[in-house]
Order: structure tokens, then C-alpha cells, then sequence
């Protein structure tokens, strides 16, 4: 399993008082991270990344392990602690708007 | 017991109120979807109680909300508790916030671009919806006003949105450009006599109709000038800010352009300026009142430059007439260092008699007045700014 922390507005739409704890099906990527969360949490999907393009809305980044995976391409591994579920996968609305 | 729905949708979430039919004691309701820029909320005139809200976000983008109960409890049409979330594919099944612009050689023209701020053609990107219009027959379908400028429409209560593409597909689309702020479909106004025909307004691009309920569209801009435009009476690329109808008379239309109060008495086939004695015709609402057709009403802004009223009174212009002649009111309403501005889809009527008038500003005030217009006072008062205001009348 692993755990994905939601911003505040997403939690909301998800109806999740906490982290989203989910099951990968292979190797965890970022893309099946995505793909689990919007499979387990369907109002999420369009949110985070592009419905059809799944590319990554620009106010969102991905955090993991104390590294910034915003740019890294979609099949690249989450550190084996995320894998794990050891360490949770951020999804954080960047600061803007001054 | 008859009473009053006012939906207020604001720049940090949505707001319900509500009065019995005298319209003087309000209770608020929120706020709802809190901390999303709530862009319109309807509810449909066959089943008042199914209310559509547009919630966005410029970090999470465009969402839709029904309520099936009157705004106590709210879903994302597609994803109902304990339904499967997927399809036999696997692909998650929620989407009734998917908007994307029809691609189809079949159902028209593709076209991938429109008129960009440097007169270069730039793509159609989905940013938010504007406005819902819910049909006048069903409560599940509803049209959805977006920008950049397209018009979509659900038949199964906002679980899928799929393009009107005659529209954008217009062979005026690679003229259309947007206006400072963006390029919106924002008003659709639906023909309650005649099957098939609508209206819709987009800045910066005009007016168009539809009488093949949305398969095909004409731009109806004749009679308009905008001397911001290289050809100021060009077919296209007006700032129109908000047209309305009675619906008991939808062939006359009236309008508030960026510049300019416009009247239409043959369904925008031609327009004549009725801004008469306005202060300034400059301004965002018009609406007309509900048992009177020849009744408008504006709020007057100072220009375009300074987006607020003359002389920091907040003053609601009423015609009579139709236009030309129009009178202040100003009573219960600011008339002194008031510096707000009331948006295009802040304004609405109720069909109560007298009737009821309600406006919203981006100073999170809402003023109703139950008489017509007369008299004025808050019914609601420092909310976050309001992009839009609905009533209802229940009974």
C-alpha cells in the first residue's frame, strides 16, 4: 500500500479526513500512483493532472522522499520508501498568488 | 408557504439564502464549497430543488456540483457513494468535470485556434465554466457556458458534458479574441416560445443565435460600435457584458456592452442604443423585471478604466420605457464613498409581486429590494466578492 497527502481543497472534494492509503499494482510511478488515486477517487480525476493530455496541472507538485518529482517523467520509480509506504506522496498546491 | 432561494456564488466559496415571500428577514446558508471561486449556481425551472454550481480553482481547475435537495447536499454527478469507480476497462468513471473541445471531423470543422492579444492564432484551452443554463424542460440537461469561448451541454445531469461545436466552429472563430478578462461564453439565454433558439454572449466576441437548439449559429452584432475595433461595427469581436429577455417577449433582447446600452426588437438581427440619460453606459448586469417586459435595469460604471460607480454612489438604474429614459435608485443603497462593482452575473429577479430585484458586489454586499427596485437593503453583507447571483421562488 501506499500514502498519498492530498492539499486541503482535495481532501475536501474526496471527502478524506486524512492521507489516501492505496494499493499499486506494479511498479510505483508517479503515473500509477495518479491512476490509483483517481481510480479509488474519481471526483479527484481532471484535478491534478489533465483528463485527456494527464499532464500535470501547473499549480501542482510532487514531493517524495524529500525530493521534487514535479518535472521527472511520469514512469519514473518513486523512491522504494514511498513504494513501501513507508514515507507518503505529497501532492501540494504551490504557493502563489503572492 | 411560499418563499425566496437567493444563490449567491462568490470569489471563496457559495452562499444560500433564504426568506419567506415577504423578503424582509433573511437567513444565510455557508459558506458552501468553501474557499473555490464559485462561478454560477442554477437551479433547473422544471425541478427547482436540482441546482448545478460551477467551483473552480486555478490550482485544481473546473468542478461541478448538483444538489438534488435544494443546496443541503451537494455531488459530483458521475460518482455516487458506493458505486463502482471504474469502467470494465478500468478508467476511473467520474467526469463530470470534463470539458474537452470537440475534435470530431463529424460534427464540424475542427478548429484548434482562435485570435490571440497579439493577433497571432493561439489554441482553445479549457480554463472554467462560466455560466449553467439548466434546459427549460429537463433537469438533466443543462448547458454550460465556458471559456475559452465554447458551449457544452449534458443530457444526464452533468455527469458528461459533450461541445455544441457549431458554435466554435462558426467561420468567424479564428476572429474571436479575449478580452481583459479572458474569453467566456457568459450568457446563454434559452427561448421559452420558440423550440430551438438561443442566445448566447461571449467577450470578446458578441452575440450569436441559435434556432437548431445549438447545432448552428449566426453572430446577431448588427447596429453594434466598439471603437476598439479596427472596424468598430465589424460581425464580430464586440465586448458584450450581458444580454436578457422577458420571457414572455424573447425577440426583444436587451443589452449591456462594454460600452453601451443595446436594444434588439427582432431577435438580434439589429440593435439601437438606449443608454438615454445614464451617468455612464458603461456597466456589466441588465435584467428585466418579471411582470413588467418594458422594465430594465443597469448598474452604471464609471468606465472601464475605473471599474467602480460615479461619484462613489451606488446607484440601480431603472427604465420604463424600455431604454432611454431611465431613473436612480437609490434608496437603502451606498450613496456616498461606495467604490465596489457588480459583475455580470450579479443580478437577478424574482417572480414575486411586487417584483423582487437582488444584486451582488465585489464587496460582498447583496441588495434586495421587494419593491420593484424602490427600496433597497442588504440581505446579506460582507461576504467575499460575488460573481453571481440566482433566485428562486419556491412554493
Amino acid at each position: 500500500m501506499i500514502r498519498v497527502v492530498l492539499p486541503f481543497h482535495l481532501r475536501t472534494l474526496a471527502r478524506l479526513d486524512g492521507e489516501a492509503v492505496l494499493r499499486v499494482a506494479g511498479s510505483v510511478t508517479l503515473r500509477s500512483a495518479l491512476d490509483a488515486l483517481e481510480a479509488a477517487y474519481p471526483m479527484l480525476r481532471g484535478t491534478i493532472r489533465d483528463h485527456t493530455t494527464f499532464q500535470r496541472r501547473p499549480f501542482i507538485r510532487f514531493f517524495a522522499a524529500g525530493r521534487d518529482f514535479s518535472n521527472e517523467p511520469m514512469d519514473v520509480p518513486l523512491p522504494a520508501s514511498v513504494a513501501a509506504g513507508v514515507e507518503p506522496l505529497l501532492i501540494v498546491g504551490a504557493i502563489a498568488g503572492g | 408557504m411560499t418563499f425566496v432561494r437567493v444563490l449567491v456564488g462568490t470569489k471563496k466559496g457559495a452562499f444560500i439564502i433564504t426568506s419567506d415571500a415577504k423578503r424582509q428577514k433573511w437567513s444565510v446558508n455557508g459558506p458552501l464549497f468553501a474557499g473555490w471561486e464559485i462561478y454560477h449556481m442554477k437551479g433547473s425551472p422544471v425541478d427547482p430543488d436540482r441546482i448545478y454550481a460551477s467551483q473552480s480553482s486555478g490550482w485544481f481547475g473546473q468542478i461541478i456540483q448538483r444538489s438534488n435537495d435544494g443546496g443541503r447536499t451537494w455531488e459530483q454527478p458521475g460518482t455516487p457513494a458506493g458505486a463502482p469507480t471504474t469502467t470494465p476497462e478500468g478508467m476511473p468513471m467520474g467526469e463530470s468535470n470534463k470539458f474537452v473541445y470537440d475534435t470530431s471531423p463529424k460534427t464540424g470543422k475542427p478548429l484548434t485556434t482562435h485570435m490571440w492579444y497579439d493577433g497571432t492564432q493561439h489554441p482553445w484551452e479549457f480554463k472554467r465554466v462560466w455560466h449553467i443554463e439548466p434546459s427549460l424542460d429537463d433537469p438533466d440537461t443543462a448547458y454550460a457556458g465556458v471559456e475559452d469561448a465554447a458551449i457544452f451541454r449534458t443530457t444526464d445531469g452533468a455527469k458528461t458534458w459533450h461541445e455544441l461545436p457549431g458554435l466554435r466552429g462558426h467561420e468567424s472563430g479564428p476572429n474571436w479574441q479575449p478580452g481583459a478578462g479572458g474569453m467566456g461564453l457568459h450568457t446563454i439565454l434559452l427561448d421559452p416560445k420558440n423550440k430551438g433558439r438561443m442566445y448566447v454572449a461571449i467577450s470578446a466576441a458578441g452575440t450569436f443565435r441559435s434556432d437548431d437548439g445549438g447545432k448552428s449559429w449566426k453572430p446577431i452584432n448588427r447596429g453594434l460600435k466598439s471603437d476598439f475595433m479596427p472596424d468598430p461595427t465589424a460581425e464580430v469581436g464586440h465586448c458584450v457584458h450581458r444580454i436578457a429577455f422577458h420571457p414572455s417577449r424573447p425577440a426583444t433582447l436587451f443589452m449591456q456592452k462594454h460600452w453601451d446600452i443595446m436594444r434588439s426588437d427582432d431577435a438580434g438581427e439589429s440593435w439601437r442604443e438606449v443608454s438615454g440619460n445614464l451617468p455612464s453606459d458603461f456597466g456589466f448586469p441588465i435584467d428585466v423585471h418579471a411582470h413588467e417586459p418594458e422594465t430594465i435595469y443597469v448598474v452604471p460604471i464609471l468606465s472601464d478604466s475605473l471599474h467602480y460607480p460615479p461619484d462613489g454612489k451606488l446607484r440601480v438604474y431603472r427604465s420604463r420605457a424600455g431604454g432611454n429614459e431611465w431613473e436612480p435608485l437609490t434608496k437603502g443603497l451606498p450613496q456616498q464613498d461606495c467604490y465596489v462593482n457588480v459583475l455580470r452575473e450579479a443580478m437577478a429577479v424574482d417572480t414575486l409581486d411586487p417584483c423582487g430585484v437582488y444584486f451582488g458586489t465585489t464587496g460582498g454586499q447583496v441588495y434586495g429590494s421587494a419593491d420593484g427596485g424602490d427600496t433597497w437593503s442588504p440581505i446579506v453583507r460582507d461576504l467575499p466578492a460575488v460573481l453571481s447571483v440566482e433566485v428562486q421562488v419556491l412554493k
